[in-house]
């Protein structure tokens, strides 16, 4: 209970996943929170990969947790923009309303 | 040691809190917030096990660049007016059951995971472990990230100069009715277009509105 290791990081990071993914499915309201909910897991895994670099002293988690946090932001850019051309033509961005493609 | 568990458990618990606030809340932009909360305590957890540079990256980076973008898309689309229910209509209702029973059947399998982890006893011994505290954390992390991982950091610049390019393309509008300068217009017009040589006999004049 006292001595932080391993487990109580990766324990944290196996709950921001699982709250990222409950995000994907519960909010039918609007795109944007299902891209901050990408975020959330993204940042999970970077939990995990900063955890086992640090107790298991091998420096590659580190350099893979700032890759990983490029690829997030570059994510985040494209989905943005997508969104906004996606706003601009139907001038909606609900979830429910996004049926053009009748999947 | 009982400060670092203090402080572990008052991060993270916020952080569990906050990441279930982005989620739950109504409003889009105290998701936002909500997020940022998340990335702060995170980047905080970060720094106090001692990877400091990745932590004061994380601030930069998220909480700086990608939380502000987020604002600023939320302004501009005016989606924080629409108050919407959560269980708007049956049909998204219907959804919310298969959600949860995947996240908890993720969050068991991953607990199971965790708990089942055992050190193998030679993995201390690896190539390039870093044992010595003489260095600092960003000064190791450089003597890394230049030498061995130099090409994939290549093509995270890569992957940078794709996405900015990729976003200006798409949220590039050309409006109608709008006068500006086209320089290859300017520039591609030839003499012949603009300038007509006339013989002009004297006292008739030239007629120009043919």
């Amino acid at each position: 209970m006292t001595e932080i290791g391993l487990g109580h990081y990766l324990t944290l990071g196996a709950v921001i996943f699982s709250i990222g993914i409950i995000g994907i499915f519960l909010n039918r309201k609007n795109i944007i929170v299902i891209l901050m909910s990408i975020e959330l897991i993204l940042l999970a895994v970077n939990i995990n990969l900063v955890a086992f670099s640090i107790f298991l002293g091998d420096l590659a988690g580190q350099v893979f947790t700032l890759f990983i946090l490029t690829v997030a932001a570059a994510e985040a850019a494209i989905g943005l923009a997508i969104i906004v051309v996606y706003y601009r033509n139907s001038g909606t961005i609900r979830v429910e309303e996004i049926d053009k493609l009748k999947g | 040691m009982i400060a670092h568990s203090i402080f572990f458990y008052t991060f993270s618990i916020i952080a569990v809190i906050s990441a279930i606030m982005v989620t739950v809340s109504k409003n889009t932009v105290h998701s936002v917030f909500f997020l940022i909360l998340d990335f702060i305590s995170i980047s905080c957890l970060f720094i106090m096990i001692g990877a400091e540079f990745l932590g004061m990256i994380m601030l930069i980076v998220y909480v700086g660049a990608v939380a502000v973008l987020f604002l600023f898309v939320v302004m501009m689309l005016n989606v924080a007016q629409q108050k919407n229910q959560w269980f708007a209509s049956e049909e998204s209702s219907k959804h919310i059951p298969v959600g949860l029973i995947i996240s908890t059947i993720i969050f068991f399998e991953l607990i199971i995971v965790i708990g089942g982890w055992k050190y193998k006893p030679d993995l201390f011994n690896l190539n390039n472990a870093v044992n010595n505290y003489s260095v600092s954390n960003t000064h190791s992390l450089g003597q890394v990230l230049y030498t061995d991982y130099v090409h994939v950091f290549q093509i995270s610049g890569m992957i940078l100069l794709v996405a900015m390019i990729g976003a200006i393309v798409l949220t590039f509008r050309q409006r109608k009715g709008v006068k500006t300068q086209s320089y290859l217009k300017q520039i591609s017009r030839e003499r012949s277009e603009g300038v007509q040589v006339l013989d002009v006999e004297t006292n008739k004049g030239v007629k120009i509105d043919d």
